[in-house]
């Protein structure tokens, strides 16, 4: 008989079924369930109010406080302290608490919690994030989440696959940021809607794993439900810390890895080609992820806060990349320099190899890790008429605050553009600046 | 079941995503009572008025494509909860946005383009959509006439609708 051909979603949710209640309906087990305190509280307060207050398992539940933090007045210092007691209430041991929390799609893969073929869900739209490391990974709301926390299972239809083939040269400047925007642009913000999109090609497979988060985090803006690449050695490389009890040895890692790779001959609904040689580091100009424009066209915008971090781009990679192209110079004076390593280990390894004194050097304000300006939250809200220019994901009007307007963009583009007080192009300055 | 139908507020605009339906500075509410008064408030859409008497009166939103896109957040569904509206017509939703609608008990009823079109050609005239869940069909009735259109809901919507929502359901099952 001949092996049907599955790609990577199909597979994982065939590894995963509980229960077809309704043919295309699939129920399935879920591995990771993680929480925040601001989709969660809600969650954990209707449970109590059910008499339902406990969880499928505790240790398959990871929290974290992270999108204000420290809490910022009366609710959010509730918010936090309604996860908090329900953490310690549910034995639940990887509660991130203040001092120790980070941005949730950054803290998580970093403490070795996603694995290829898991399942993971989070009452957050970027969850979509983890599907980097072979995973069906994603956003859910509330509900789903309250099932998930007393279930441990999740509904979702049969998985419709779009592939993006990702090849060419990738030009000086080019991040993958800018490669995410440029593919969104392609897809629009509803062309994956219902969709799983996998990402290959050359250019993937020579990614790092903070490449590939910041490529599947924004899978969300084209409507994807998970962004996924192909777990490979560099996979292997990036959890073998956490691993490597498991197996004897990392060949046997990948071997096992590659059970979940979609197979030749499975069935796409879309494949898109993207030849990256001679691609311009992109910027949005509109209020749609998907209004993408060259960084040529756009410059000269100008702007007021420039703000660095995110589950998108706040990785050590990002900060570096920034750093670069800021050290040994100093940003605009009518620029306000805002950037937020996104975890503890970012910030302390940023800081040991000497990126946190080139950003402040250039006159940035470097905050503790949080989500919140992203979404006009806290640490850096704009006002009304403002700019910003921003490695986060969302451009939507009054996103960074009210009446604001965002420019999403890579961190290369974010770091000259601070430095000129205007939308700029990293291709025409030199990285390492005067000493 | 939650009840359906009544005054209709057109959204004449696609990709209107969840912060446009519920800023974020609003998710650090913990009641879901307390979104009320904040109900569309950054929607951008020309001469649209998150007081005016129209929106208080509505009960059923129409709209175009993608609605509800962004973020996860189920305060979208809540906020629309909260002032009675338990029904979203559009021509296309995002997934998360429409499945936290079924998971509340509540309608996000997908027509094509051209019944969303027709639904619009009564945007001027007071209208109003009765639902008749039982045989899958909604009439529309203003100062223009009024037209009836089948809609389809799958079969495990129809499950957590009449379950009153996704808890109710998976614990009764899992």
């Amino acid at each position: 008989m001949k092996k049907m051909k599955m790609t990577l979603a199909e597979k994982i949710f065939k590894a995963h079924l509980r229960d077809e209640p309704f043919p295309g309906t699939k129920v399935l087990d879920i591995d990771v369930v993680m929480c925040h305190e601001i989709t969660t509280p809600i969650a954990i307060n209707d449970l109590v109010a059910r008499g339902k207050d406990r969880v499928f398992n505790p240790d398959k539940i990871k929290v974290v406080i992270d999108h204000v933090t420290p809490a910022k007045d009366t609710k959010t210092a509730l918010q936090g302290k309604i996860l908090r007691d329900w953490a310690r209430r549910q034995n639940i041991r990887d509660f991130f608490d203040i001092g120790r929390n980070g941005v949730c799609h950054a803290i998580f893969p970093e403490k070795g919690f996603i694995r290829p073929g898991y399942t993971v869900i989070m009452g957050d739209s970027h969850t979509c994030t983890h599907g980097a490391f072979g995973a069906f990974a994603a956003g859910v709301g509330t509900t789903d989440l309250e099932v998930g926390i007393l279930k441990g299972v999740c509904a979702f239809g049969e998985p419709r696959t779009i592939r993006v083939n990702i090849n060419g040269t990738v030009p000086e400047g080019v991040y993958a940021k800018d490669i995410i925007l440029r593919i969104i642009k392609e897809l629009t913000v509803k062309g994956a809607t219902d969709c799983v999109i996998e990402f290959h090609g050359d250019v993937v497979k020579k990614m790092s794993m903070e490449s590939r988060m910041t490529l599947c985090n924004m899978a969300i803006e084209a409507g994807g439900t998970s962004g996924v690449c192909m777990p490979d050695k560099v996979t292997v490389n990036y959890l073998w810390p956490f691993i490597s009890t498991e197996y004897a040895d990392k060949k046997a890692a990948l071997v096992d890895f590659k059970k979940w790779w979609s197979d030749k001959g499975c069935s796409y609904v879309r494949v898109l080609d993207i030849d990256v040689t001679g691609l311009e580091p992109q910027v949005t100009y509109g209020y749609k992820p998907d209004e993408v424009k060259n960084v040529s066209e756009m410059a000269g915008t100008p702007v007021d806060q420039v703000y660095i971090g995110s589950c998108t781009n706040g990785r050590l990679e990002d900060l570096k990349i920034a750093a670069a192209y800021l050290k040994g110079r100093t940003i605009a004076a009518s620029v306000r320099g805002v950037v937020s390593p996104a975890t503890p280990k970012v910030f302390s390894d940023a800081d040991r190899i000497g990126l946190i004194k080139i950003f402040m050097d250039a006159g940035f304000c470097v905050t503790n890790p949080t989500c919140g300006a992203c979404l006009g939250m806290s640490n850096g809200v704009i006002a009304p008429g403002e700019v910003c220019a921003s490695t986060t994901n969302r451009n939507f009007n009054g996103r960074m605050g009210k009446g604001g307007m965002v420019h999403l963009m890579s961190p290369a583009v974010a770091a000259v553009t601070a430095l000129e007080g205007k939308i700029s192009d990293p291709r025409k300055f030199s990285k390492g600046g005067a000493a | 079941m939650k009840n359906f139908g009544g005054k209709v507020l057109f959204l004449d605009r696609s990709d209107i995503n969840t912060d446009e339906i519920i800023p974020a500075k609003y998710l650090t509410e913990i009641s879901k009572e307390a979104l009320k008064p904040h109900l569309l408030e950054d929607l951008k859409l020309e001469g649209f008025d998150p007081c005016s008497q129209q929106v208080k009166e509505a009960r059923v939103i129409v709209t175009r494509a993608n609605f509800g896109c962004g973020s996860s957040r189920e305060h979208a569904p809540w906020v629309f909860e909260v002032n009675d509206i338990n029904v979203v017509i559009a021509s296309g939703f995002a997934r998360i946005f429409r499945q936290n609608m079924y998971n509340c008990g509540m309608l996000a009823l997908e027509l094509s383009e051209g019944d969303i079109s027709s639904l619009f050609e009564h945007k001027d005239g007071e209208a109003s959509i009765s639902i008749d869940y039982t045989n899958r069909r909604l009439t529309i009735s203003s100062a223009k006439g009024s037209r009836t259109l089948d809609f389809r809901i799958s079969e495990f919507d129809r499950a957590l609708v009449e379950a009153g929502g996704w808890v109710e359901f998976a614990d009764a099952r899992y």
